[in-house]
Formats: structure tokens, C-alpha cells, sequence
């Protein structure tokens, strides 16, 4: 049997090396460059478990419940389950591995994150992202040493090997001698969220440029509900990209305002008196949206934090002041920090089953780049447990159909030479910029039929040109976006259209993107039921 | 702002490096080096200062909010971060000279090999063998050791290091010092040693490494620490000093 095929050494795609590694599988862990690059040491506010430490009689049921709520019942409930059943277990795995967790008396320390009624977020300052990786970097090394984890770390996704609707292995180059290679066995996707068809205009890495889906796509993999972006409420612009503010600014007593009549409105506030500031993104993001548009405000939200006592700065959020005063010149602690929102995470992806399967046989997908858990918005602070869990649970669904775990070949494939790789060719930058500009027109934070119809329009003007294959996927990606966001009929979660305001039930279905033939149709599926114990 | 780019590119490592004169023209005065690079590679035709057409420049960039270390390069005779350097700082009479980092491998123009920093890493088994538990008292050490890039910054000012040397640099102490933290039983002896043969015993302690650290690490902080554990036989953080 071949090893196991990693695409993308991030924290799902680590998560998946070390599981396999654990179990006596071996694996290749492939990525353009090494995980200390990938997007997961960006985040920054925590990881979500009912740890109950804070005495707030909390559990998983409840984390559960604000998942599919906060998703807006888009998420397949079998697979939260799992997933927030999973989560406290993954925290105390982390905190095993030295993750040095902020703690109190011994214990690990929560904070409030959006869409949550408890306090159920862990993290490390806000670095979380960061410091979680070092110690998983760390412990698949440890695999990398016995021979069990191979990094392929300067090689890069090419297309997948697929045979009679089966995926039989994947090509990649070698970035440095360019050379390719082909790598049989199953292959698992770890290859991020879709920044890249955004280039500039998201919180991400550049690293993630979305080639793998599209390209995935256009061998037949089917893609879900893509046409839910989520834009995240504070973001600022640095140059070249959006940079996060991080929720926990928030969460630690950050309040939005936006100037009315020459006074200071907390508009969350008033709008929502429960949680307040802490509504899920998509909310939160939609309203600053909305009081920016009236006539009686400023067309600037503010983020307030300077309120916040001196121990939160000094041991909770030291990075973030750090980051606002080198980026902003504004110190956080004396004076209101401007925000908007940025594209932040990509719900959608690769349509996966509960074991992270993809429709093609021996071809699994985990982390961003799959569409899981997350329905039509994430939560703060469950996208590191998505991917830490995911990976992990993809790993498991192939350990479990392996019948005999020796005899992996060892061969490594020759790397050669190939002149005529079709697939190998970059997309143009001047492209890829119109392709984001279009797409922007129709999928922002409010959405209509005939801005979608309008950028569909524009999309094929694009495509009577001469492309390469690169290219060419890309705008079939465009396309499955916009027509993801056309087809859906309502509003849900962060997908909201002013001519469907409300939400329809007859939409509570998965969107599916098929690629068939050339053409893109969607289609829906039913939401499943959650299985009762 | 007009700012002329001098980079020193090369075909690969077996090819002889030319330095090569690009214009770059930006209203965004918080442009840095890696928008410079970033608009450039993107504009159609590119053109040196003699106005010959010449290739995309290579280079490795990934967060651009120097979190992730990949564009780490030698700018003005200074490794930094391309990300973090803005133009307008770095700038002198409007140029600004841009090399890729020395002590590695070039493979085609700003992108060099770092593979030796990660091969390093794994020669001093910096990982924990069995489960661990940062403390309070350890948790600061740690937290502070696992914010290295690996950008390979702290190697470049390094009189000590070179690639293939048995000193492994400050970017495998400051790593191994999460784990000195802990001192995990099982492996004091093999980690302790591992951090005296490549790192304590060939550091000349020249303390150039101290103020070129693109993440701000308080690396004399962290290897006080290290440095009392293995060769002192002291703790200072760790499971002995709880608060």
C-alpha cells in the first residue's frame, strides 16, 4: 500500500500526518512551504471547548447548540456533534502537547467569543493561532523522525490522479528543481480557504490562492455552499491585505459605535441587549454595513476598547495593541481604533460527508478548504477546532479501512521533467484581479439578483477569451460562486439578499456546486437529522 | 513615492547573481518591500531602468503581517521581514538594495533553501516524548519561545553559524527552550545536551542575534533560561518556580 497523501501542512493538515503517524500509517505531507507559513499561525483569539472551567455550568450540548444557531442550521448536525463533543478532549490533547494556554489556579482560562452565551474560548493572548502551531509543528517532527511523517515542504499542488471516478494520487512539482512527480495512494485536501480569488482584499495568506479547489473542481469534485463568505467585523486595511482585529477584542469588553447626531452610537448595544457586541459575525458585520448607509451617521465604525482594564491589555491582548500601534499608529488603550469589514473565512468548499469523504473515492478534504460544521457562518473560535478536529477524523475514516498496517511502500516517485503539464501553468494576475473585482460586485455583504446577474454577465465576457487550464477553472469557480449565491432564494446566515430578506425553510438545504461536462448546475441537499444516542 | 529597487537576482544557485534596477511608484505611504514586489510581479510587462522587458522576481511571501517569516530577505545590508520593512523607512536618496539572505542556498532570486534550519531542529529532537503540561510559571518561557518565525533572520547577523555547522543558531535555542521549560523528566539529559553541543557551547556570544528578531523575541530572556538549565543546572522558569 502507498502513503497516505497530505495536501497542505497547516493545522488540519498536521492534524491528519500526526493521527496517521499515531496509528501506525505513514503519510506525505506536501505544501508549498513549511507550516510555520501556513494561514493557522494567523489566528488569533482562541479555540472553542466546553471545558466548563469558568463556573458557568457549561457543556457540550450548549456549544453544540450555538454552532448550529450561529450557523444558522446549515451545518450538518451529526457532524457538530462529533465535533463539539470532540472539542474539550482536543484542548486538554493541546495543552498535553505544552501549548501554554492562558491559566488560572491550575486550570485553563475561557473568554467570551461572538454567537456564544458562555465563556468557552481558549486561547494563548491573542496569538493563539500561532502558539497552538509551534507545539503540533513540534510533535509531528517528532514523527518526521521515526520516517512516519515525510515532508514534501517546497512542492506544490498540481491536479489530483483520478481513474474510473476514483482518486488514485495526486501530482505535484517540486518549486525549486521543477520537476514533478506522481504521488499514488489517497489523498487528503488541507489546502486552506479560497483568499486568493480576493487577492488584497482578505485576512488571509497569499499562500492560499484557491488553485487547489478550483482545480478540484474541475476534475469533478463537488463544492458546497460557496456562496457563504464570511466577512468578519473588525478588519483593517494594511498594506496589500485586510488585517484582523481579533474577536476577542471584543470579547474582553471592545464596544462598535458609529457617530449619530454627534454623539457616540453603541448601535450593537441597543439593537441586540443580549449579546450585544458578541452577535455572530454575520450579524455584527451586516449591521455595521446597514448604519453606515444611513443618512443620519458617519460612514465610520468604530471599535472601542478603551475601557479595557490594564490587566487585559498586559496579559490577554498584548499583541494586539502591539499590531494597532505598529500598523494604525493609534493606541488602542487611549483612543478608538476605525474598523470595517473584511473577508475572513470561506464556509463553503469541498462538500464533504461526516468522515470528511469527498464524492470521489479515496479522496478526503479537511479544514477550510472543506465545506463542514460550519453551515452559513462560523463562529469565533471554531475554525482551529474544525481543522485540528477534521483533520483528525479524516485520518481516522482512512486508518479504519486499512486492513493491514504494514507493507507501505517506501519508493519514493522520480521527480521528471514534463513539458506539457496543462494544469502546471499560472493564472494571470491582471485576470485573477478582474475575476476578484466581479465577484466583489455580487458578493458582498448584501446581495441582490441583479448585481449577481450583472457580475454572471461580466464573468462571461471573460471566458470567450483564450485561457489556460489554470484560468479556466478559476472563472468555472467564479461562476459556481455566483450562481451558488443566485440560486439561493433567502436569507441565511452571511448569505443576505435584500430581495429574499427573510429566511426560507425550503432553503435549508446544502447548495452544491457539480461540475459536469463543462457546465456548472446546483443542486441541494437535504440537512440531515441529528441521530438521536 | 518613487523609490528605485536594486535586487541582486540570480537564475539558480549555479548561475553567477546580477544586480538588476526596477522603478517602483506608490501613493500608499505604508507601502513596504513586499508590495513593491508584489505590484511589480503583477504589472504587465516588467521593465529594469533601461526599460528591457525582464522576469517576475522570486520570492517567497505568505501573511504579509509579519507572522509567518516567509519574506524574510537582506534589505539595505539588514535582514528583515519584506512585509515589515516600509519603503519610506528603509529608502536612502530613493533606492533601496534588496539580496536575498546569505547563509542559505539560493534557489532563483530573493528565495532561498531554509531546510537546514528545519533539519536542525529535528537533530536536536525538539519535541516532547511524552504528555506535558506548561504550568504558570513555565508558561511565560513558553509562549515566548514558540513565537520564532523560522525566518532564518537571527542566523543571517550570526558570526557564529553557517550551514552545515554543528551550531545550530539561535533559531533552534529559542525552539528547544519551550521544551527546556517543561524539563520533561524522560528526556532532561538527551534535551539538555542537545542544547549544549549545538547551541550554549558554540555561541560566541556576540549578541548580534539580540535586536534583528522580526517577532521582537527576548531571546537574552529565553537563553538565561536554557542556558541555566543545561549549563548551570538551575531553573529560573518551570515547574520549581510556580508562582
Amino acid at each position: 500500500m502507498n502513503r497516505i497523501n497530505i495536501v497542505g501542512a497547516g493545522l488540519s493538515g498536521l492534524s491528519a500526518a500526526i493521527t496517521l503517524a499515531e496509528n501506525g500509517v505513514p503519510c506525505n505531507l506536501i505544501s508549498l512551504q513549511q507550516s510555520e507559513r501556513a494561514q493557522s499561525v494567523l489566528a488569533e483569539g482562541g479555540i472553542n471547548g466546553a471545558l466548563n472551567t469558568m463556573g458557568e455550568n457549561d457543556n457540550t450540548e450548549n456549544h453544540f447548540n450555538d454552532t448550529i444557531k450561529g450557523g444558522v442550521f446549515l451545518a450538518d448536525p451529526n457532524a457538530v456533534d462529533g465535533l463539539t463533543k470532540g472539542a474539550p478532549g482536543i484542548i486538554r490533547r493541546l495543552e498535553g502537547i505544552g501549548v501554554p494556554f492562558n491559566m488560572k489556579d491550575g486550570e485553563i482560562v475561557l473568554r467570551n467569543f461572538g454567537g456564544q452565551k458562555k465563556k468557552r474560548t481558549a486561547y494563548a493572548r491573542s496569538s493563539t493561532g500561532k502558539i497552538i502551531m509551534s507545539a503540533v509543528i513540534d510533535e509531528a517532527r517528532k514523527h518526521e523522525h521515526s520516517g512516519m511523517i515525510k515532508r514534501y515542504p517546497h512542492h506544490e499542488f498540481i491536479r489530483l490522479l483520478i481513474k474510473n471516478g476514483s482518486c488514485t494520487g495526486v501530482r505535484i512539482r517540486d518549486s525549486y528543481s521543477g520537476k514533478f512527480a506522481d504521488f499514488k495512494g489517497i489523498v487528503i485536501l488541507a489546502s486552506g480557504g479560497l483568499n486568493g480569488v480576493f487577492p488584497g482584499m482578505t485576512t488571509g495568506t497569499t499562500q492560499n490562492s484557491g488553485d487547489v479547489t478550483a482545480t478540484v473542481f474541475s476534475q469533478g469534485v463537488i463544492l458546497g455552499n460557496l456562496e457563504m463568505l464570511q466577512y468578519h467585523p473588525t478588519t483593517v486595511g494594511i498594506s496589500g491585505k485586510r488585517c484582523l482585529v481579533t474577536e476577542a477584542a471584543r470579547g474582553e469588553g471592545g464596544r462598535l459605535y458609529i457617530e449619530r447626531g454627534g454623539e457616540k452610537w453603541y448601535f450593537m448595544e441597543e439593537k441586540y441587549p443580549e449579546l450585544k457586541n458578541l452577535m455572530p459575525r454575520d450579524v455584527v458585520a451586516r449591521e455595521m454595513f446597514f448604519v453606515r448607509r444611513d443618512g443620519e451617521c458617519g460612514d465610520q465604525v468604530y471599535l472601542d476598547m478603551t475601557g479595557l482594564p490594564e490587566d487585559t491589555w498586559k496579559n490577554k491582548l498584548s499583541d494586539l495593541r502591539e499590531e494597532i500601534i505598529h500598523y494604525l499608529s493609534i493606541d488602542p488603550k487611549t483612543a478608538p481604533v476605525p474598523v470595517k469589514e473584511g473577508i475572513h473565512y470561506f464556509m463553503g468548499g469541498i462538500d464533504t460527508d461526516i468522515n470528511h469523504r469527498t464524492n470521489i473515492e479515496n479522496l478526503y478534504a479537511a479544514g477550510e478548504c472543506a465545506c463542514q460544521y460550519h453551515g452559513a457562518n462560523r463562529l469565533g473560535g471554531n475554525s482551529m477546532l474544525g481543522a485540528l478536529y477534521g483533520g483528525r477524523t479524516a485520518a481516522n475514516a482512512i486508518i479504519d479501512g486499512i486492513k493491514n498496517k504494514t507493507g507501505f511502500s517506501d519508493e519514493e516517485p522520480e521527480f521528471l521533467d514534463i513539458s506539457d503539464e496543462p494544469f502546471a501553468k499560472e493564472a494571470s494576475s491582471v485576470l485573477i484581479e478582474k475575476i476578484s473585482e466581479i465577484l466583489l460586485g455580487g458578493l458582498g455583504i448584501v446581495r441582490n439578483e441583479n448585481d449577481l446577474k450583472n457580475s454572471l454577465e461580466k464573468l462571461s465576457e471573460l471566458e470567450k477569451k483564450p485561457r489556460n487550464e489554470r484560468e479556466k477553472n478559476r472563472i468555472a469557480l467564479a461562476f459556481a460562486m455566483l450562481l451558488s449565491a443566485l440560486e439561493r432564494k433567502e436569507s441565511r446566515g452571511a448569505h443576505y439578499r435584500e430581495d429574499f430578506p427573510e429566511k426560507d425553510e425550503s432553503f435549508r438545504k446544502s447548495g452544491l456546486a457539480v461540475f459536469d461536462d463543462g457546465k456548472i448546475r446546483i443542486e441541494y441537499r437535504e440537512i440531515p437529522e441529528r441521530r438521536s444516542e | 513615492m518613487k523609490i528605485r529597487l536594486d535586487i541582486l537576482r540570480r537564475e539558480s544557485g549555479e548561475t553567477e547573481p546580477y544586480l538588476q534596477s526596477i522603478m517602483f511608484e506608490t501613493e500608499d505611504e505604508n507601502a513596504t518591500v513586499a508590495t513593491a514586489l508584489s505590484e511589480i510581479n503583477k504589472s504587465e510587462g516588467i521593465r529594469d531602468l533601461n526599460g528591457k522587458r525582464v522576469k517576475p522576481i522570486r520570492w517567497e511571501c505568505s501573511c504579509l503581517q509579519k507572522k509567518c517569516g516567509a519574506c524574510a530577505m537582506v534589505i539595505n545590508s539588514h535582514p528583515q521581514l519584506a512585509c515589515n520593512a516600509r519603503l519610506k523607512d528603509c529608502e536612502k536618496n530613493g533606492c533601496i538594495k534588496i539580496e536575498p539572505l546569505r547563509k542559505f542556498p539560493v534557489v532563483q532570486d530573493l528565495v532561498v533553501d531554509r531546510s537546514v534550519m528545519f533539519e536542525n531542529l529535528r537533530l536536536m529532537n525538539v519535541w516532547f516524548n511524552e504528555q506535558t503540561k506548561a504550568d504558570e510559571g513555565s508558561a511565560e518561557i513558553s509562549y515566548e519561545a514558540s513565537r520564532c518565525l523560522q525566518c532564518g533572520c537571527c542566523l543571517e547577523v550570526c558570526p557564529n553559524f553557517y550551514a552545515g555547522s554543528e551550531f545550530f543558531g539561535t533559531s533552534a535555542m529559542v525552539p528547544i527552550t519551550r521544551i527546556i521549560s517543561e524539563l520533561p523528566e524522560a528526556q532532561k539529559k538527551e534535551i539538555l545536551k542537545a542544547y549544549r553541543e549545538h547551541g550554549y557551547s558554540g555561541c560566541g556570544k556576540s549578541l548580534a542575534c539580540r535586536n534583528v528578531c522580526p517577532a521582537g523575541i527576548d531571546i537574552d530572556r529565553l537563553l538565561v533560561n536554557s542556558n541555566a538549565a543545561a549549563v548551570w543546572r538551575r531553573k529560573i522558569g518551570g515547574r520549581n518556580k510556580k508562582k
